[in-house]
């Protein structure tokens, strides 16, 4: 009786958990989640785990290399750079989120409407689209900057306006392929809202590529915020960011090697992790993706 | 054909203009008046409305627009706010430096990615060939400021092999070109895994064709079949792809051109944008699209020529 209870159980739960199961036997899919996992940690505990006050200046111990004090060393305001490194993960992790998560929803929206939606609306919003597209990213953020100045406000417009079209093609187009399905017509033949189909029947079936490819686009979203800041347009010091350590580096880049070689760890670590993640999680739950990139 | 080439010559201008109207349109609602944030807090407001009226704000927006986009037509992007220089000079000036930039980048990328992406083919399941998957998407991934960077710290200021700044002499062609080596990588890295995973894929579809089977039929040498062969088919989709990559390799271009103290759009965009330069900011912003729009162009052109199935799908 035991027996029967048991294996139901596990016949029940093996499905929901298989995917994760297929992504551990992935080596990279592995490392990256390791890599991913010390990204997030570090970030939420660095005021536990910073050694010292990533504000607090130290003019005489001034671009120390790394010692057992200044694990990365010293900034050129004697800053310890493994604190700020910490807490500049937080401003990444913190812009990756909130614009992933917006560009998400809102291309999930704009690309329901334009394939559920009159063809009009369709068209116009393809339209919009494909303009936002023909931008270079970094030209467009440097337009934008130019007039409303640099912050981080910015920096995440600029992010979800580029980044929203990819999600909403992609939505559009798994719309388009789902609306004519029999389900949907049973739906509609229930008497269905629109809001009802689109938001409970639509959106389940078409959000996983829509994950996968937030999955890919966080280091994406990192990188551009780093390399804005590394321009010195992204957020303002004191705040600590991966960029302006880099920033920071590059002017002193003949008296220590040390800063540069610290700023740039976290994001090759950040952007590796990510990618490698990413790219196991789309083999795992949509192998059909898996040619086509 | 040439019916699909005009079709599609008539899309890439309205994208642009299009293009541009949305960001003349952002910038027209965003909070902020750019007249004020380019002359400072100290401007009165004589000097404001005579700034506005020198860049054609005091318009209503659809006649800045269509002005705007007149003045493009014939080759008028406005003058520099601080030396009233025309902008068109400018970036005339600047241009040939980044395609030399981008250029090189793309070498990088076809000397490593290319054989990379062969030898991944022919060794199909290798060690050496999961080693290239896996460092292909390692170069995808790591940002190219970081390769800049690195390679500036490693390999200009620590090793001195490359110099660290500058673009070289003028007219000293050959300095001119060690001066490309490290910006080259650090915008062509990322090309290198993409062109290494393209020419991979697109190896192992030739590679499965007929005429391959009856060449190997006839003993020809396996180098010849796939150097010869194989390779000059499983080309021609990854030139095709290229074009696509060109924004990213623009984007890349502007953090090269920082690292290294290079002339280029990119250089002069960043300043521009430090000092409130608008009309330079948009001219290079408009250069830069256009020059994403054509190659573009271009590359859906190649498809078009290649695969006439395509022609049909606009």
């Amino acid at each position: 009786m035991a027996d029967t209870i048991s294996s139901d159980v596990a016949i029940r739960r093996e499905p929901r958990f298989a995917w994760f199961r297929q992504l551990l036997r992935d080596p990279l899919g592995c490392f990256g989640l390791v890599l991913v996992l010390l990204i997030i940690f570090s970030a939420i505990g660095a005021d536990i785990i910073a050694p010292h006050d990533y504000k607090a200046l130290d003019v005489k111990s001034r671009l120390a290399g790394p010692s057992w004090d200044h694990l990365l060393g010293t900034d050129n305001l004697g800053r310890d750079t493994f604190s700020r490194i910490l807490h500049g993960g937080q401003i990444a992790l913190y812009v990756a989120l909130v614009s992933v998560g917006s560009s998400l929803l809102l291309g999930l929206v704009l690309g329901m409407l334009a394939g559920y939606g009159p063809s009009w609306l369709d068209n116009l919003l393809m339209w919009f689209f494909d303009s936002v597209r023909a931008f270079p990213v970094i030209m467009f953020a440097l337009a934008v900057i130019t007039v409303v100045g640099p912050s981080l406000e910015t920096i995440i417009f600029v992010v979800i306006v580029t980044t929203t079209p990819g999600y909403a093609r992609i939505a559009r187009a798994s719309t388009l392929a789902t609306k004519s399905t029999e389900f949907i017509l049973a739906e509609r033949a229930l008497g269905a809202g629109v809001p009802r189909i689109m938001f409970s029947h639509l959106v389940p079936n078409i959000v996983q590529p829509l994950l996968i490819l937030a999955s890919m686009d966080i280091p994406v979203v990192i990188t551009i915020e780093a390399g804005l800041s590394f321009l010195g347009l992204g957020v303002k010091p004191p705040t600590p960011s991966w960029g302006s350590i880099l920033n920071d580096g590059y002017g002193f880049i003949r008296n220590t090697p040390w800063l540069v070689i610290a700023g740039g760890i976290p994001l090759i670590i950040t952007t590796l992790g990510f990618t490698f993640l990413g790219e196991a999680l789309r083999d795992v739950l949509d192998p059909k993706l898996k040619k086509d990139r | 054909m040439l019916f699909y080439t005009i079709k599609r010559f008539g899309l890439a201008i309205l994208i642009v203009c299009l293009a541009m109207l949305m960001l003349l349109s952002a910038i027209h609602l965003v909070p902020g008046d750019p007249a004020g944030i380019a002359l400072g807090p100290r401007a009165t407001p004589e000097m404001r409305a005579e700034f506005r009226a020198l860049m054609g704000m005091d318009q209503p927006f659809f006649v800045q627009y269509f002005r705007f986009l007149g003045n493009v037509v014939t080759g008028d992007l406005g003058v520099d706010v601080w030396s009233r220089r025309p902008v068109s000079t400018m970036i005339g000036e600047q241009l040939p430096h980044t395609i030399a930039l981008a250029m090189a980048g793309l070498g990088w990328a076809i000397v490593l990615g290319i054989p990379m992406g062969c030898y991944s083919a022919v060794h199909r399941n290798s060690v050496l060939d999961k080693l290239t998957g896996v460092l292909s998407v390692g170069c995808i991934a790591i940002p190219s400021f970081i390769v800049g960077l690195y390679a500036l710290l490693l390999f200009a200021v620590e090793l001195k092999i490359f110099p660290e700044i500058g673009a070289g002499d003028a007219g000293d062609i050959e300095d001119q070109l060690v001066h490309l080596v490290l910006p080259g990588l650090a915008v062509g890295l990322g090309w290198v895994g993409y062109l290494a995973r393209f020419v991979r894929t697109s190896m192992l579809e030739v590679m499965g064709e007929n005429h391959i089977r009856m060449a190997r039929a006839y003993g020809l040498s396996n180098r010849r079949i796939t150097y010869v062969y194989a390779l000059k088919l499983a080309i021609l989709p990854t030139v095709a792809l290229l074009g696509v990559g060109v924004g990213s390799l623009i984007s890349g271009a502007v953090f090269a051109e920082i690292i290294f103290a290079r002339p280029g759009i990119g250089k002069m965009v960043v300043d521009a944008v430090n000092t409130r330069n608008y009309p330079i900011v948009m001219g290079g912003v408009l250069v830069t699209t256009m020059l994403f729009a054509l190659s573009t162009l271009i590359s859906d052109l190649i498809a078009a020529w290649l695969d006439p199935r395509i022609r049909q799908g606009l």
